[in-house]
């Protein structure tokens, strides 16, 4: 399997370490009055899609970065790939 | 008062050369490195400054510039500086009084092991031991890539000469696995 790195280009997915699904970067609000409820669901519950996947990987062997990566689980085909910063920045974490 | 003895990463008193099919495998002590992270928000003042030290722009994505103090590309908005250890030994701090606020430095020096390859016939030993995609490497490539699971930096000088960083802790291994590669391919 080939990952598509969106700063390197091609690369082989041994050099990759998976973490899991990407919704990881949507960490609840500690202080908000559900914040149990919510880092139960964080922490436990996850969809398990029969096809298109979001989920985090970590260029180990590379240049250290963290990546979304969309993924058909029922093909294995790769769609998208774009750097963690990218998509966290975009759903306003960091700023 | 101590009597030290000066080693490098592989313990001998000099540098070990190995000289296997036209190729010289050369340990490089005598190296002062420094890396360096923009902070958030500090992207395009750390390339300016960091331009201004290393006197030649700062190395895009997969690639090194520079001369007597040059850097490398070691990740998203973060670069390694190398000079010579005899003329730039406080070289994190010369680094670190340049960027100011602007990107967290950090001592490198003798963390890492270097060994330089010259000869002809080079990409035939590193495809043997990494995994980079060689027809895209050229003169001014930087890539950090793993050698038999040892996370290391290659440095494409010029055709004939290249550079291995990797980390000194693991310098014996790292060593045998390019002498190695070097016996299978030339």
């Amino acid at each position: 399997m080939i990952i598509n790195h969106p700063l390197l280009g091609p690369r082989d997915a041994s050099e990759f370490t998976y973490l899991g699904d990407a919704t990881l970067i949507n960490r609840p609000d500690w202080q908000a009055e559900n914040a149990s409820e919510a880092f139960y669901e964080y922490g436990y519950v996850r969809d398990n899609p029969a096809g298109e996947h979001q989920e985090l990987w970590y260029h180990e062997a590379g240049d250290r970065s963290w990546l979304v990566v969309t993924r058909n689980t029922l093909t294995h085909e790769i769609s998208k790939v774009e750097l963690a910063r990218d998509v966290a920045r975009a759903r306003g974490r960091s700023k | 008062m101590h009597d030290l003895v000066a080693i490098t990463a592989l313990g001998g008193p000099e540098p070990r050369v190995d000289t296997i099919g036209g190729v010289t495998c050369t340990e490089v002590p005598h190296i002062a490195l420094a890396s360096v992270a923009a902070r958030m928000g500090k992207e395009s003042k750390s390339t300016k400054t960091l331009a201004k030290l290393i006197d030649a722009p700062t190395p895009e994505i997969g690639r090194w510039t520079g001369a007597t103090v040059s850097a490398f590309w070691a990740g998203s908005d973060q670069w390694m500086v190398e000079a010579p250890f005899d003329t730039h030994e406080d070289l994190a701090a010369q680094v670190e009084a340049a960027m100011g606020d602007a990107a967290s430095v950090t001592e490198q020096t003798d963390g890492w092991v270097r060994f330089d390859l010259n000869g002809d016939n080079i990409p035939a030993v590193l495809e043997l031991l990494c995994q980079l995609d060689l027809r895209k490497v050229s003169e001014g490539s930087a890539a950090r890539c793993s050698i038999h699971h040892i996370g290391c930096f290659v440095l494409c000088r010029t055709a004939e000469n290249y550079s291995i960083y990797g980390p000194r802790s693991s310098a014996g291994s790292l060593h045998h696995a390019i002498v190695t590669a070097m016996r299978s391919a030339l």
